[in-house]
């Protein structure tokens, strides 16, 4: 009896593991990545072309490095984390695989984006990360209601006090301590010098509290709440405010005084990755001017794809060109790779904010 | 014969064993070996209390955790306010369909996701919303109010999301309650106050503390409700445990939180139980 | 002296249906007082609207000579032992039966005082602090009754209390209850649907049937002097006839029954006629049984018949004759002298009544 309940254990493992097995085929790409970055139309031309089917999974920065972390980079074929956060975390956790750089078709970047990326998520020696899509933070503004506001700084005076909003995270630390004339992305490397530079933002983010209506979580929420007219200016994405202002035309991003926030999303393969020829299959299919195009078009962003800008739709580029002229695209502060550690130094500073009444 | 039994016995065992070593039991041991880990640099750890340390020694998460278990508490008993009526009502006045018709009623919010009914609760508080165009309409208010991202709004969320299980349990008992003994009571002299007082709530008791576990546990444990309808002040303590964890990187610390939510949520259920008297195998049994 | 408990006119409708159709009696002090009737027949709905749990339609309670329409369940000297006695499962014995004086404001002392005054009284003492489920189904039956005794009501109604025991008991407690009753002193109202709970304990019966009252009397009233058909079929049991008048002289009459046997009845007062529809009805201890036609001379009816079962009940025996004539069973009750311990399915037996035990109703009724 006991052989026999022990043969049906097995049994039932043997038919777990086959399923695994099947799902985990060399065919399937299982990708981790944000919304937009993947449309229907794409993933569909991509399967047809190469015969891999594609498993779309949403998630944003943290959650893709969290579910990787929990999984030792397993789960995932390929993820798309911003380049800042590759180089802390592959030093943390060991999530990520190198690339194999002779596998990518690299005349296919905007070889300042690509040499940067590369150079920013090489650890010991090897590429961790190519990149995909771009853009920036900065502020969204109803000018109507939110003309005066300029700067992050801004969103503390009275005028526009009980109808603004920001994310509590990261970046709007960074933003504030730039806007408050102080560099954060210098002082990576000196942990006093950053912790002293959070203390002062920490001080204005209470300060500021008051002035907030709440703090948004999450794109939609923003869209939510600047269109209704709850809130007349926030710290937001770039695509969100090109969104907003092809509903109401007073509604605008606005490359901050302090200069925005630029960050890159990339490429990156998990560690445990089953599937690393479809993965560079897909990088290089999407690489493609009119695929990237297709992209910018559903993201809202532009792509390190080289000469995609043509495909590109008129209305999104005339949005785009309004929001930066060419000082603020100069102006854009990229950011660096986070050494590891840093973010519990900035948590610390993001719960007190939270608490603070 | 005997032999055959204890196999039967280990066959029916098995399920609820799998259950609690693979889903309760084992995650819970590797949960706690994580959090009494200390990251003292890249890649290294060393064996410490240090993260227990830092909740008692950061006035701001005890802070958090007090306020949470205090506006837990506080809803639990205005749920078991609310519901001991209702309940009343649909186990002991309504009769037939009616009583089923009122039971579905309190079920169907459920059938929704808990975000989607949150969303419901956002539609009607905002400032923009059904409510403030409401009093604006009536004349109560001159201009827009917002009455969202604030404590009574988390209050209503965690009140509407838990009041299926304060009634659920509270209908049960309720149901168990022989008419006769409530007619009796009002015999022999008693008003509707002593009959609610020496017959009613102690026969209900299990019911109350039973449902005021789970309301309590939902509460404490809940996360969509506070941080969508609490907005900048939500400030609930699974919020902070979800932020060690995924915006940190911080699971050490997450994972003691995780346990200490655990440890004091159970000591305030015990503490609730010996208040009122009641052991768990009486509430539960 | 005026009556404890008196109902004028009580009348309870619902929707069309009239549970309880004009309903008068008065029960007078310290007497024992019962309602007798099947399932259904409204004895529920008087006591629920006398202990104040329901609105007569029409009609008036008094007690001790007042109306009490106006007054809550909680305010009425009445108090209602129920039929699953409802005690309170929550509290012990000594907080069941103070509950009442609680809500009265009474000191703590003197509550404990009356408390164990009155389980002294039941024959109980010291059983305090024992939880409800600790006692007998008898025990029960009595802390039910002194946790309304002890607010010493001016009526106490009981509610099939007995319905719940098992047979043994159902007979001790009839005893039982009578004597607390006696040692009370208190008018009790007892509704049941049990004759024989009924006629032991009861100085007055009211026989009810569909919402009003066919009967009050004594026992031996009802048992011996039915005023209806229905009390002749519900009160004791009976054999009964149908058919149709023949001849009347003065109270007796003769009557032909459907299957054609000529039968003597007497009408004891009621109005029949010639050529009438109506019904006879004989109580088995009424017939004489004999092994011959010779020990029957006297009486007005007789006949000759097979035993086609024996009813072994102790002093209680019966047997069921079917006659040689033809027609239904009758049932007789065996005496106990020995003459017929052997009687045996089969024998041949003599039966005979006389017609003055053969009680004429009109036909239709009952």
């Amino acid at each position: 009896m006991c052989s026999k309940s022990s043969g049906v254990l097995t049994a039932v493992i043997g038919l777990a593991v086959a399923g695994w097995g099947q799902t985990a085929g060399a065919d399937t790409l299982r990708l981790l990545t944000w919304g937009g970055y993947a449309p229907d139309d794409v993933i569909e031309m991509f399967e047809a072309e190469t015969g891999h089917t594609v498993e779309v999974t949403l998630s944003n920065n943290e959650e893709m490095i969290a579910k990787l972390r929990a999984t030792a980079g397993g789960g995932f074929d390929l993820a798309q984390p911003s380049q800042d956060r590759i180089a802390g975390p592959q030093e943390e956790f060991g999530i990520y695989k190198p690339i194999d750089m002779s596998k990518i078709d690299q005349d296919k970047f905007i070889p300042s984006m690509l040499s940067a990326t590369m150079a920013n998520t090489t650890v010991g020696g090897e590429v961790y990360g190519v990149p995909h899509v771009w853009g920036t933070s900065g502020l969204v503004l109803d000018t109507a209601n939110a003309g005066m506001v300029e700067d992050y700084t801004d969103l503390c005076s009275d005028e526009v006090a009980g109808k603004v909003s920001y994310r509590l995270k990261r970046p709007t630390l960074i933003g504030f301590a730039f806007a408050m004339g102080m560099d954060p992305f210098a002082a990576y490397g000196d942990e006093a010098a950053y912790t002293e530079i959070m203390e002062k933002v920490e001080a204005k983010l209470v300060e500021c509290k008051p002035n907030v209506k709440t703090y948004w979580g999450g794109g939609d929420e923003l869209m939510g709440l600047v269109r209704s007219g709850e809130v007349v200016a926030s710290m937001a994405w770039d695509t969100g405010g090109w969104k907003l202002n092809a509903d109401n035309p007073d509604i605008s991003f606005v490359a901050p005084a302090s200069g925005a926030l630029g960050w890159i999303d990339t490429f990156v393969l998990p560690a445990k990755g089953q599937a690393d020829d479809a993965a560079y299959d897909w990088i290089n299919f999407v690489m493609q001017p009119e695929i990237a195009a297709k992209i910018t078009d559903a993201a809202g962003n532009f792509t390190a794809s080289k000469g995609a800008d043509e495909f590109v739709d008129d209305a999104l580029k005339a949005r785009y060109q309004a929001s930066f002229p060419p000082e603020a695209v100069d102006n854009i502060k990229w950011y660096p790779p986070v050494p590891a550690g840093l973010e519990a130094i900035e948590g610390g500073v993001l719960d007190r904010v939270k608490a603070a009444n | 014969m005997r032999a055959g039994t204890k196999l039967g016995f280990i066959l029916l065992l098995t399920p609820l064993l799998l259950w609690l070593s693979l889903l309760i039991i084992i995650p819970h041991i590797d949960m706690f070996l994580v959090s009494i880990r200390e990251r003292v640099d890249v890649r290294q750890y060393e064996t410490s209390l240090a993260n227990y340390l830092t909740f008692f020694q950061e006035p701001l998460y005890l802070r958090t955790f007090l306020r949470t278990a205090v506006m837990s508490v506080l809803a639990t008993l205005i749920t078991l306010l609310i519901a001991f009526p209702v309940s009343y009502y649909i186990a002991k006045i309504a009769k037939g369909r009616l009583q089923a018709v009122l039971f579905v009623l309190c079920l169907i919010p459920f059938y929704v996701s808990e975000l989607v009914r949150t969303f419901g609760w956002m539609i009607l508080l905002r400032e923009t919303g059904v409510f403030s165009n409401l009093l604006q309409w009536a004349g109560l208010a001159d201009r827009p109010v917002e009455m969202l991202y604030n404590d009574a709004a988390i209050m209503i969320g965690l009140v509407y999301t838990s009041m299926l299980f304060m009634v659920v349990p509270l209908v049960t008992t309720l149901e168990s309650l022989d008419d006769a003994v409530v007619e009796a009571g009002y015999d022999l002299g008693g008003n509707g106050y002593s009959v609610l007082r020496e017959i009613v709530i102690p026969h209900a008791t299990p019911g109350i503390v039973s449902g005021s576990i789970v309301v309590f546990m939902l509460s404490l444990g809940n996360y969509l409700t506070p941080t969508m309808l609490g907005g900048k002040d939500s400030l609930w303590f699974t919020e902070l445990i979800y932020s060690q964890f995924i915006v940190r990187f911080n699971w050490e610390l997450g994972a003691a939180f995780g346990f200490l939510l655990l440890l004091l949520s159970s000591l305030i259920v015990w503490g609730m139980l010996r208040l009122t008297g009641q052991t768990l195998k009486e509430t539960m049994g | 002296m005026t009556p404890d408990l008196e109902c004028k006119a009580l009348t309870r409708r619902f929707g069309e249906f009239r549970a309880v159709d004009d309903v008068s009696f008065a029960v007078p002090a310290g007497s024992f007082f019962s309602i007798l009737g099947p399932s259904g027949c409204g004895k529920t709905t008087i006591m629920r609207m006398i202990a104040g749990f329901l609105e007569p339609t029409s009609g008036d309670i008094l007690i001790t000579g007042k109306s009490v329409l106006d007054v809550p369940p909680n305010k009425r000297a009445v108090n209602m032992v129920f039929q699953h006695l409802a005690l309170f499962p929550m509290m012990n014995i000594e907080e069941n039966i103070g509950y009442g004086l609680r809500r009265k404001g009474m000191s703590r002392a003197e509550i404990a005082r009356k408390v164990d005054e009155v389980l002294e009284r039941i024959g109980l003492p010291g059983i305090n602090t024992r939880k409800v489920d600790e006692l007998s189904g008898g025990q029960k039956q009595r802390v039910a009754i002194a946790r309304c005794m002890v607010l010493e009501p001016d009526v106490l109604l009981l509610d099939e209390p007995l319905g719940a025991l098992d047979l043994k008991l159902r007979e001790r407690m009839k005893v039982e209850l009578k004597a607390l009753q006696a040692a009370f002193d208190t008018t009790f109202v007892y509704i049941t649907h049990d004759q024989s709970e009924a006629l032991v304990m009861s100085d007055q019966i009211a026989v009810m049937n569909e919402g009003a009252f066919e009967q009050v009397g004594t026992a031996q009233e009802l048992y011996y002097r039915p005023e209806t058909a229905f009390v002749a079929g519900f009160v004791g049991d009976t054999n009964r006839w149908t058919g149709r008048i023949e001849r009347i002289s003065g109270e007796a009459l003769d009557l032909r029954t459907e299957n054609g046997m000529l039968m003597r009845g007497a009408s004891h007062g009621r109005a029949l006629q010639t050529g009438d529809r109506a019904a006879i009805y004989v109580r088995p201890e009424a017939i004489r049984v004999a092994h011959g036609a010779e020990a029957l001379e006297g009486f007005d009816n007789k006949m000759e018949g097979t035993v086609t079962s024996l009813l072994f009940n102790g002093a209680a025996s019966r047997v069921l004759v079917r006659p040689a004539t033809g027609g239904e069973e009758i049932e007789v009750a065996l005496p106990q002298s020995g003459e017929f311990a052997t009687t045996r399915k089969g024998d041949v037996l003599h039966i005979g009544w006389s017609g003055a035990q053969g009680n004429c109703f009109a036909a239709g009724a009952g």
